[in-house]
């Protein structure tokens, strides 16, 4: 029979290799899928994975989509390593971006370009107050965290609802659902001519690193570590595993917040009932496929949102239904997903015992 | 003025809004017993939904209809169980990929039945006792699934008090490695519990475009997955606080629109959160008594066969 | 003078056909929701058809669908102008992304439905489906007999808020005991909650529905408890074959053929249509079995009298929720005003959030 045992000495090729035998594996794969639609497997391929790349504003485009999820996938895969289940960054996402909508709509004719930081202090503010509910709940009346973070995400779509139609909404707009379109100041600097990409991406690749040395090198990280793997020890040692639990979920909030800033100030530059196709729940993919190391979140962030890219190309260009993007998306994270084993295994056969 | 006349049929829309919901999180609890975490119920659930639909328009019996949409969400459990439990990938994000997956893999599938309507299902009318005021509606006034999905509470809480298969797969979920020790095959009953919360997924689905909205759109699931995987959560993994869980939340879910209904003036975005704002205060005042919230320990940590 | 100015624009008109011949009309379509929901979008689809079916080789089609009406649409409107010649983006949440690309393609059309703003290259248009609501509101005060009417509504936008106006005035027109109960479900889409909506509606005696989401779920319910309800953007037969009254239908492709037709001559605008019966963008389902040849009569009247301007739906004396004046005794209500209605009218129950 099969069986997989551990490599006694980790092959670090087999890291970079891993990946891209899933590649392989999604072409092919993929490659079928689009030949049973009646599509030229390659022509297809290219327009899912080259076209997106192919000018500036695509680039643009990609870095703009990815950085949410990078920024989100950070603060989840912190949380994710103490074993701590924030499913609500979604719910945090909206509500940063509420605030620092506020904010924006509170200061609409200042021209400063202190609007931006307040905007963002704002949207962080908003992400780690939700986060604290759940956080608040599990560390004082052991609530399970997954089900309060989950259904306080449903809460928060509702409540944004609430205010685009009341409050927060533009007093010229007839009415309509939306706030008033935010002043120049409140508008993330962009990065290009083209494309809408601004300074949030660069903060993303900073605050990667930051994070990564907060984990690996940081005694913060190192109990966030144990008590993911060791709860057991963790208590022995004496660390607090409430402390713990409001860590996650205020660093993974904050983040959170702070990408719902970047979607209102960055993505679409006023507030509306719908301010994130639904980043909360494709970061904790990106968590884990980046394998909850916030370096790693990076690539998965970008290879995430390029797939999403590739799904409107390829009914621009193709005429393909936009469900064929979910599938095409499954297959290439179950490929991923699966091919990770041959560098943690190694493969042998052997006669059963 | 209210007229009370509405509290009945409004307990029978309670209960049919809440079987889908039973159905999923029971499966899901089985699951996750064993010690899976399976986050693609969503994509596990639609797919059983455009199946059976898809069964029920072709001409098939509505039991055969179940029996195939059944089949649907445990192949797709199946996809979950080789990957993770075979080749070890994340449990979580092969979970969400299999939400993914499913929703877009329905979609395409269930794109050629645009506007097509099935009958009514049939209710089981149990004569003379169906008749009785009150009770009669509300006890004996529904259809073959809901009784089905009544008896699967009271057998799976047989099954995991009483019987050795379910301590066996209780100590499968509780500590993988010593289940191991003594001997059973902890990757085979893993994997018999994942394809049992496929196949529950698949029935939940199936309800929903079979029985209580006879059609099928791509996405009409619309997060009930995601709460019924809640609702585990709410249920710490018991099957009998599984169906308080669904019938509170369906119940708050359809007595906020009646309220709308009497024209009180709270902003229905308001009203809409009530669900989700009572179940966690409930679980909040559960768990805040228990000591124990009952999770099973190897929750979601990977088996790995060592010899 | 006049000899090289003609010469000019020969030479232009045969370049602009022989432009036509080598080189379809490009028209992109952003879709906010998947074809396959048998209602708005569905009907958009429908109108896209539409076009090729007209036009054939002279124009070639592409659409996007499920576009969130968030941080993807500007882009999805971006990728489409690149390549098109024409732009449909039918709803409203892509108002302000279309504004925005259409600044930066000057030489491609756009449409936008449902929105206000206007560029050079942004035309915008409508269906005044208040106009149908008038109509199917007279055939419900009608047939209820408990005198109460469901309403199933999606988000307290004025477009929504609109409709049951008009209804609920239509209806008590010809019944003055009738009561309208309205649920907002908070979601377009949702077929088992719109399902659960219509039934807490019947459970409270209603016995006409209404709705003003998507699915056919409200229908199926009603075909199933015996009672009667009305099509939503689509014709919705097949879920009431018994249930449907009538239904108001969203008739996008008179609009699209019409304004293709200008883009391919060269006439095209960015004009401002808010069309009802009369341009055909609103219409009726066929009468269901249960309505009486009287008042189908009835109804068809009045259908033809708001199509040539003899009535309107909206005409005073009117008030307000809380009893205020609105309009005067005879007055018509102004188009701006209807664009941005979020008030009840007199004798509505429930509040809207401000």
């Amino acid at each position: 029979m099969i069986v997989l045992e551990p490599w006694e000495t980790r092959r670090a090729w087999l890291d970079w290799a891993s990946p891209l035998i899933a590649i392989a594996l999604t072409l092919v794969g993929g490659g079928l899928m689009f030949w049973v639609l009646g599509q030229s497997p390659l022509e297809a391929l290219r327009i899912f994975f080259i076209q997106p790349l192919t000018s500036v504003y695509g680039v643009s485009e990609l870095l703009l989509k990815a950085t949410p999820l990078i920024l989100i996938g950070i603060g989840l895969s912190l949380g994710f390593r103490a074993g701590v289940w924030n499913i609500g960054a979604e719910g945090q996402l909206v509500m940063g971006g509420v605030t620092a909508g506020a904010v924006a709509l509170a200061l609409y004719e200042v021209e400063s370009i202190w609007v931006i930081p307040a905007m963002m202090l704002a949207g962080i503010a908003g992400g780690m107050l939700w986060g604290a509910i759940p956080a608040l709940l599990k560390t004082r009346f052991n609530t399970n965290e997954i089900l309060s973070s989950l259904m306080l995400t449903y809460v928060a779509g509702l409540f944004l609802s609430l205010m685009v139609h009341g409050p927060l909404k533009d007093p010229d707009g007839y009415n309509f659902p939306e706030s008033r379109l935010f002043h120049d100041a409140a508008l993330m600097p962009t990065l290009f001519e083209q494309g809408r990409a601004h300074i949030g991406f660069v903060m993303a690749l900073i605050i990667a690193p930051v994070a990564a040395f907060l984990l690996s090198r940081h005694v913060l990280g190192f109990q966030l570590r144990v008590q993911g793997v060791a709860p057991n020890a963790a208590r022995f040692a004496g660390f607090s595993s409430k402390r713990l639990v409001w860590l996650s979920f205020l660093l993974g909030g904050a983040l959170a917040g702070l990408a719902g800033m970047m979607e209102v100030s960055g993505s679409v530059g006023q507030l509306v009932p719908i301010i994130s196709p639904g980043y909360g729940f494709t970061a904790i993919i990106v968590a884990f496929l980046g394998r909850l190391n916030p370096l790693g979140v990076v690539p998965a962030g970008l290879l995430m949102a390029l797939s999403y890219m590739g799904g409107e190309a390829a009914q621009i260009e193709l005429g393909l239904p936009n469900a064929v993007t979910g599938v095409f998306q499954g297959m290439l994270l179950f490929f991923l997903l699966s091919t990770a084993v041959i560098s943690d295994y190694r493969i042998r056969w052997r006669a059963r015992v | 003025m209210m007229d009370l006349g509405f509290l009945i049929p409004a307990l029978q829309s309670i209960i049919i809004a809440s079987t889908p919901l039973v159905f999923t999180a029971l499966g899901e609890v089985v699951t996750e017993r064993a010690g899976v975490l399976n986050l693609g119920v969503e994509g596990m659930m639609i797919m059983g939904a455009v199946v059976g639909f898809a069964c029920v328009i072709a001409g098939f019996s509505p039991f055969t209809a179940f029996v195939f949409a059944a089949l649907a969400g445990l192949g797709m459990a199946l996809l979950f169980g080789i990957m993770t439990l075979l080749l070890y990938a994340n449990a979580v994000a092969t979970g969400l990929a299999l939400t993914l997956f499913g929703l877009g893999l329905s979609a395409l599938v269930g794109s050629q039945f645009v506007g097509l309507s099935a009958g009514a299902f049939p209710k089981v009318s149990i004569p003379v006792l169906s008749d009785l005021p009150v009770v009669g509606p509300l006890l004996f006034g529904h259809d073959a699934l809901v009784y089905v999905s009544l008896a699967l509470v009271v057998a799976l809480i047989w099954f995991f008090k009483h019987t050795r298969a379910g301590l066996i797969v209780r100590a499968v979920g509780d500590d993988h490695d010593a289940a191991h020790a003594i001997g059973y095959n902890v990757i085979a009953i893993r994997m018999g519990a994942v394809l049992f919360g496929g196949a529950m997924a698949g029935l939940g689905g199936a309800y929903l475009s079979v029985v209580q909205t006879p059609l099928f759109i791509e996405n009409m699931t619309a997060g009930r997955g995601w709460i019924a995987l809640a609702l585990v959560v709410f249920a710490s993994w018991r099957p009998g606080r599984v169906l308080l869980g669904a019938y509170l939340f369906g119940g708050i879910s359809i007595i906020q629109l009646h309220v709308q209904g009497f024209g009180i003036a709270i902003p229905s975005q308001i009203l809409s959160m009530l669900p989700y704002l009572a179940t966690i205060v409930v679980l909040t005042v559960i768990s805040a008594r228990a000591a124990q919230q009952g999770a099973p320990r190897s929750l979601g940590k990977t088996f790995k066969v060592t010899r | 003078m006049q000899v090289t100015k003609w010469m000019a624009a020969g030479v232009a008109a045969l370049m602009s056909v022989s432009a036509l011949a080598a080189d379809p009309l490009k028209i992109g379509f952003v879709y906010v929701g998947p074809v396959s929901d048998g209602g708005w979008t569905y009907e958009h689809n429908v109108g896209r058809l539409a076009v090729e079916e007209a036009y054939g080789d002279k124009v070639e089609t592409t659409f996007v669908e499920s576009v969130s009406e968030g941080p993807d649409s500007e882009r999805v409107i971006t990728q489409l102008a690149q390549s098109h010649d024409m732009v449909f983006t039918t709803s409203f949440g892509f108002m302000n992304p279309t504004v925005k690309v259409a600044k930066r393609f000057p030489n491609v059309k756009f449409e936008h439905a449902t929105g206000f703003k206007r560029a050079d290259n942004v035309a915008t248009y409508g269906s005044r489906f208040y106009e149908g609501r008038a109509v199917i509101g007279t055939v419900a005060g009608e047939m209820t007999k408990t005198n109460i009417i469901g309403y199933i509504a999606s988000f307290p936008i004025p477009e929504v808020v609109r409709g049951i106006n008009a209804a609920y005035l239509a209806a008590k027109q010809v019944n003055p005991d009738v009561k309208m109960k309205i649920v907002w479900v908070n979601t377009w889409f949702d077929p088992g909650k719109e399902g659960d909506a219509a039934k807490a509606l019947i459970d409270q005696g209603a016995d006409v529905l209404m709705q003003h989401t998507d699915s056919g779920a409200p229908m199926q319910i009603a075909e199933q408890q015996g009672i009667y309800a009305f099509g939503q953007a689509s014709d919705m037969k097949t879920f009431g074959p018994n249930a449907q009254l009538t239904g108001i239908i969203d008739d996008w492709a008179p609009y699209y053929v019409q304004q293709v037709g200008k883009a391919l001559d060269g006439t095209w605008s960015n004009t401002d249509t808010w069309g009802g019966f009369n341009t055909g963008m609103v219409a009726l389902a066929p009468f269901g079995d249960a309505v009486p040849a009287e008042l189908q009569a009835r109804a068809l009247e009045i259908r033809d009298n708001i199509a040539n301007g003899n009535l309107h739906p909206f005409t005073g004396p009117i008030n307000k929720q809380d009893g205020s004046p609105w309009l005067a005794d005879g007055e018509v209500a102004d188009d701006g005003t209807l664009l941005g209605m979020n008030f009840y009218v007199e004798g509505i129950d429930g509040s809207l959030p401000q």
